[in-house]
């Protein structure tokens, strides 16, 4: 069985990006959920995993050098493109990890040691199985990160007989949102009626047509400004893109967050939790 | 002075608070380091005077002197070459230029050819210098043309440094070197979590750092008692209000309509000096 995937994303961020997917959860059955954004996850605060399975993470590399062995020739410095090296002090923070200096270094006082940039997890929870990490501050490689999240999932997928996977995509659409949507089947923009919003949701959309992913599009909090709605609505008509929702404003998911729940659970009968079901009808339509 | 204005998660306000902030303090040059997703442009709009397109150097290989001993992919910590018996292959978004392949080529089959990222754009608003940052989309790497948009910094200028969201090299690209940081948070568990992170990344770093909690009067109080907890001094909150968020919608920074704010920041900014 093939086991469909899509990622929620935005552009702009605090769109709503993880409410939504938090309440997909709990309107799907046999779904893998994943927090795809490693370096500001939220979703776990939802969704309330159960770690079963901890994984190091260690992709990025940081330069030492030995001052006893070094004979203070700079030519670390000279050749080092991320300005890392001063008065022949390493600064760990724009250290990239590339090697040119341990190459370069004519006796071998430069060392690459691994760090351990982050943890991926495997959990459950009570809506069903979840992919998550969490990048240590300040760390690159996120992309790489979330490349693991997916991978595990799609492992827990078929180990559990899921036929969905839904990513909760990070904020952006660099690296990170590229290794999100690499592949997937659909991506589901979530826009605000902010002109922030629409401007972020056009680059979202070219990054998906970039990569040549399918795209549909929700309005969240779309009664906040009615007239710029209807220029998202007017955007995607002319565009080619469906717009498979609109939800309105209302603090009660603000209540939701609070309470730790997803907003379909905590109020199943609000008008936002009602616009979620059927724009997730909507969305099952083209999936 | 060189203010930065970050958060962990986004959508809190940031962008808010950097524009409205530059608005109502003197000379101010506006750096907006989002370069994934600028919006300061959008509230300020300034009237463009210079493009410039940033560039990232990536190999070029050469197929007649290159023997394909594969010295160069076996370097290559982004895996950004592969070499086969017969042919290499360059993945330039991989590329992190650190020039390492042309180095490690016992052939010299390696140069370097410029390749189109982005853009910065300079221009000026209601008396604030602007310069953003446009990654092409379809790019993944931001951190260069992050250097970039701070390579344009103004030392005689307040700068003020609107900061991508997250947590990880973008965030730490935008802030490293800068005097303050102002984290603006929404006081809900969201907003609390990625704050946490944030606020460790600028301990990492040796940044001061002051909280803006936007959207005040929404949510739970937890905010407040992690930053009294952790002695984080609590700059200034901006209330959860219709109006704010309906003239955001339109694009109008709110300052312009609610001038009395203005002072509130001069206040904040008198507050960090000291």
């Amino acid at each position: 069985m093939m086991v469909k995937e899509i990622t929620v994303l935005s552009g702009k961020g605090g769109t709503g990006k993880t409410s939504v997917a938090a309440s997909l959860a709990v309107l799907t059955k046999r779904t893998v959920m994943t927090d795809c954004d490693v370096d500001a996850p939220d979703l776990h605060l939802l969704l309330k995993p159960e770690v079963l399975e901890t994984q190091e993470f260690k992709a990025s590399r940081v330069a030492v050098i030995d001052e006893e062995k070094c004979v203070q020739c700079g030519k670390c410095e000279e050749h080092c493109r991320f300005d890392a090296i001063e008065k022949l002090i390493i600064d760990p923070i724009l250290c990239e990890g590339c090697g040119v200096c341990a190459y370069i270094c004519p006796v071998a006082a430069i060392e690459l040691e691994k760090r351990v940039s982050g943890y991926a997890f495997i959990s459950k929870t009570k809506y069903g199985p979840m992919s998550h990490a969490l990048l240590n501050p300040g760390e690159e490689n996120s992309g790489k990160l979330v490349s693991l999240v997916r991978k595990n999932a799609k492992k827990v997928a078929e180990k559990e007989n899921c036929e969905l996977i839904i990513n909760d995509g990070p904020p952006g659409i660099g690296c990170p949102v590229i290794a999100s949507v690499g592949g997937v089947d659909m991506g589901l923009i979530v826009v605000e009626p902010t002109l922030s919003g629409i401007h972020d949701m056009e680059r979202a959309l070219g990054l998906l047509s970039h990569f040549k992913i399918p795209s549909l599009v929700c309005v969240n909090k779309y009664d906040l400004n009615e007239e710029n709605t209807s220029r998202i609505v007017e955007f995607c008509g002319s565009n080619g893109v469906e717009v498979v929702g609109k939800i309105p404003f209302d603090q009660i998911v603000t209540e939701s967050m609070v309470a730790g729940k997803p907003i379909v659970e905590y109020s199943p009968e609000s008008r936002v939790s009602k616009a979620i079901a059927e724009l997730w009808k909507q969305t099952l339509k083209h999936v | 002075m060189i203010l930065t204005v970050a958060s962990g998660k986004g959508g809190t306000g940031k962008t808010t608070v950097a524009v409205n902030m530059a608005l109502s303090l003197e000379n101010v040059q506006l750096l907006d380091c989002d370069v994934e997703e600028p919006n300061s442009h959008i509230l300020l709009q300034p009237k463009i005077n210079e493009t410039k397109p940033v560039y990232t150097k990536v190999p070029v290989v050469s197929e007649e002197l290159c023997d394909y001993c594969g010295k160069c992919s076996k370097f290559c910590a982004y895996n950004a070459l592969f070499v086969a018996p017969k042919t290499v292959m360059v993945f330039p978004e991989l590329c992190h230029n650190c020039g390492g392949c042309s180095l490690v080529c016992p052939k010299n089959a390696i140069t370097e050819k410029e390749r189109q990222i982005g853009a910065i754009k300079k221009g000026e608003s209601k008396g604030v210098e602007i310069v953003y940052g446009e990654l092409n989309v379809g790019e993944a790497m931001a951190v260069p043309l992050i250097r970039a948009v701070k390579n344009q910094m103004k030392s005689n200028k307040n700068v003020i440094i609107d900061a991508p969201p997250g947590t990880a090299c973008s965030l730490v690209a935008s802030v490293h070197k800068t005097d303050y940081c102002i984290l603006v948070t929404e006081p809900t568990p969201f907003g609390l979590h990625d704050l946490k992170i944030t606020v460790q990344v600028l301990k990492d770093l040796g940044v001061p750092m002051g909280v803006i909690i936007n959207r005040a009067g929404l949510g739970d109080r937890k905010v407040y008692e992690y930053c009294k907890k952790e002695n984080i001094p609590l700059l200034l909150e901006i209330p959860f209000s219709k109006k704010i968020a309906e003239l955001y919608s339109r694009g109008v920074p709110f300052v312009e309509k609610m001038p009395e704010w203005k002072e509130k920041f001069l206040e904040v900014q008198d507050n960090i000096k000291r």
